[in-house]
């Protein structure tokens, strides 16, 4: 089992004849992801073949569940075209919707949020700006190297991609049951405290890695529900002890506002709740050696 | 993007907002007309983008263009807490009876934007919420509603704004939304917002920070960008489309994805204290796809730095392969000669994940005295440091 993502689960891409999307249904479908098909409301009736599997293009997300059964969706679709996209995901009432998308106006992102509240709440969304999720050994949802791990007991939850992969990668003879990229933008879908929830419910995972990084005070909230609710225990590592104030590294979110969102004041906070806390992410992964050993 | 107070006046105006006339200056004789134009008592402002102008001398009455023409020649030309003064902005005065504050920001932990607004404006809202919580109201937005007239008579109450400006400020609350949103700002303040002698509410002053994921759609905020205060190698940067930040050290960061790239920055620092105290240069994330193109722009960029010393290459292969970024880096080696800018500082290359044995083994075949493999990020971030500190 895993968080989120299984065997079973049926996934679309939006954005799936464009070249950031086709690349990587290719890759997906390489990984053993159900991958069912994709919309583009311009070809919708074609095919297209991916090495062999050839895969239907759907006018629209509701028709591509009617006909396929779908569950998960990875939106591929560029910026200015994203909120209609996750829009339209969130009308078809899609379990799971992957934004992988960088570079989506703040506006959009909570304007596609409170839309989702104000539907229910029907749709869980990763992202925008994120590699999304994979759990290794049974499906693969976005753009995370699906051969860096096999399965194994431990959860993951990131804002960066490539620190992902490298945890990942540094702890491949543990393995992972699910690996979260949650993005690195203001305005998110999945929080650090929606995937601690979900791993702390989920028998097949043991432990917890939580990368965070500058800007905001998502880890500090984590860290909070972490002392109240999570009895596994989590390793932790954030990014940007070195960062300036003022200026944006990278990520949209990634920025020190006056005196808030640093990174000491999120490793105190996590220290706080108990959490272990690496200088740098290879002694992050001693940490999570000592607890999984 | 952060806009200057002139900036922010300008776009509060085209959407309709009360602010008084004004205008702005690079040199005194140009001051010197705009005070002519508004005639009477004018104020000068110094246009920095940092807070505390007032105390640190950057804000002056002056009583017509003499006095105008005069100021501006003070206030130009200072150093604000870092920042040079390279334009003064003139205004109207005001006769201030009442000042109150009005914002409207992002609220990154309720994912949606939130109301700040108090009728104890004038200072520090940080310093009001502090002393006198209780004459802070915070108001949440829904981001598909957004402001209208009842919700802002909900902030008006909130805030308990007085009864003969409630209209004005209803009005203002609206219309500094429609901006807001037309303008894909992440935070609009107005502080002071005030009533002045004559009874009506302006906006004094005006904070405005707009989203650059959103410049797609507002292709009139590029001239918005202060071309002045930017790093040329920032510049540089931008203009090859590298996500590169300019910072104080001496050891040139090239990696793949802003979380490493932000996390290789600290591992360096570490291992800077124990290499002559050197810091990192630079943030450069050159993202997925590492070609050589692409990596002879980065190396160009960071040895640009005249600061830099060594340069730390540090490439997790996730979907990119360490063996393309290998021939990448060798490539971009022989480019940078091609052009006539040989490399001739040291280079300290990283590589990890996907194929990451192949990728070793180029650079070895490569056999360039300037490159030098290490297979762990902290052992390379204690080299890079050690060649950086040997070549200072």
């Amino acid at each position: 089992m895993a968080i989120w993502l299984t065997k079973d689960s049926k996934v679309i891409v939006q954005g799936i004849t464009g070249g950031e999307g086709s690349k990587h249904t290719r890759r997906m479908l390489a990984a053993g992801t159900n991958v069912v098909g994709g919309t583009n409301p311009r070809k919708a009736g074609t095919k297209v073949d991916f090495d062999g599997t050839e895969l239907p293009v759907f006018a629209t997300v509701a028709e591509a569940m009617k006909e396929t059964g779908a569950d998960v969706s990875v939106i591929f679709v560029p910026p200015a075209g994203t909120k209609a996209a996750v829009i339209e995901a969130i009308d078809a009432e899609i379990p799971l919707a992957v934004v992988i998308t960088e570079g989506v106006p703040v506006q959009d992102s909570a304007s596609f949020w409170a839309y989702n509240v104000a539907k229910g709440g029907k749709t869980r969304i990763i992202g925008p700006n994120c590699p999304g999720i994979a759990s290794p050994g049974a499906s693969n949802a976005g753009i995370i190297p699906a051969d860096i791990t096999p399965q194994g007991r431990i959860g993951l939850v990131s804002k960066s991609g490539t620190l992902t992969y490298q945890l990942m990668y540094e702890l491949r003879d543990f393995g992972f049951s699910t690996a979260v990229g949650i993005g690195g933008d203001p305005i998110i879908g999945t929080t650090h405290i929606d995937a601690l929830k979900a791993f702390q419910e989920d028998p097949d995972t043991d432990a917890i890695v939580m990368i965070g990084e500058i800007g905001g005070d998502a880890e500090e909230r984590a860290a909070e529900f972490i002392k109240a609710n999570v009895t596994k225990p989590v390793v932790g590592y954030i990014a940007g002890f070195t960062a300036p104030p003022g200026k944006t590294m990278g990520h949209a979110g990634a920025i020190i506002s006056g005196s808030a969102g640093t990174a000491d004041a999120k490793k105190a906070a996590l220290e706080a709740a108990g959490v272990k806390v690496g200088k740098t992410p290879s002694e992050t992964a001693r940490l999570m050696r000592e607890v999984m050993s | 993007m952060d806009l200057f107070e002139y900036q922010g006046r300008d776009l509060f105006e085209r959407h309709g907002l009360p602010v008084l006339g004004g205008g702005v200056a690079e040199t005194p004789q140009e001051a010197r007309a705009i005070a002519e134009r508004l005639g009477g008592k004018v104020v000068v402002k110094a246009q920095v983008k940092v807070g505390g102008r007032g105390k640190a001398g950057g804000v002056k009455l002056a009583d017509g263009p003499d006095e105008a023409q005069a100021r501006a020649a003070d206030i130009l030309g200072m150093d604000i807490k870092g920042h040079t003064v390279h334009k003064v902005m003139l205004a109207e005065t005001a006769d201030i009876k009442e000042e109150y504050y009005f914002s409207y920001l992002l609220d990154r932990a309720n994912r949606t934007f939130l109301c700040i607004a108090s009728v104890a404006g004038g200072m520090e809202i940080e310093q009001v919420a502090e002393e006198q919580p209780d004459r802070v109201a915070k108001i949440s937005i829904d981001a598909s509603k957004g402001v209208d007239e009842a919700k802002a008579r909900e902030i008006v109450a909130a805030a308990q704004f007085p009864a003969e400006v409630a209209d004005q400020v209803t009005d203002i609350a609206v219309k500094l939304w429609q901006a807001f949103v037309a303008e894909d700002a992440t935070l609009v303040e107005v502080n002071p917002l005030a009533k002045v002698g004559d009874g009506r509410v302006l906006a004094l002053d005006a904070k405005v920070t707009l989203d650059e994921n959103a410049s797609f759609r507002h292709p009139d905020h590029e001239a918005l960008v202060d071309k002045s205060a930017v790093d040329p190698i920032e510049q540089a940067a931008k203009a090859k489309n590298l996500n590169y930040v300019k910072l104080d050290g001496e050891v040139g960061i090239i990696g793949n994805g802003a979380g490493l790239v932000m996390s290789t920055l600290d591992v360096v620092a570490y291992a800077g204290e124990k290499h002559g105290n050197v810091k990192p240069a630079n943030f450069l994330d050159i993202g997925g796809g590492a070609s050589a193109q692409v990596m002879a722009n980065g190396l160009e960029i960071v040895l640009g730095d005249p600061g830099v010393k060594s340069v730390f290459v540090n490439v997790f292969g996730g979907i990119t392969a360490c063996d393309a970024v290998a021939n990448g880096i060798i490539q971009a080696l022989q480019l940078l000669d091609e052009r006539g800018e040989t490399v001739t500082k040291p280079l300290v290359v990283r590589l990890d994940g996907n194929n990451a044995e192949a990728g070793r083994a180029i650079l070895d075949g490569a056999n360039n005295p300037l490159v030098t493999r290490v297979d762990t990020m902290d052992g390379a971030a204690e080299k890079a440091a050690e060649l950086a500190a040997a070549g200072k």
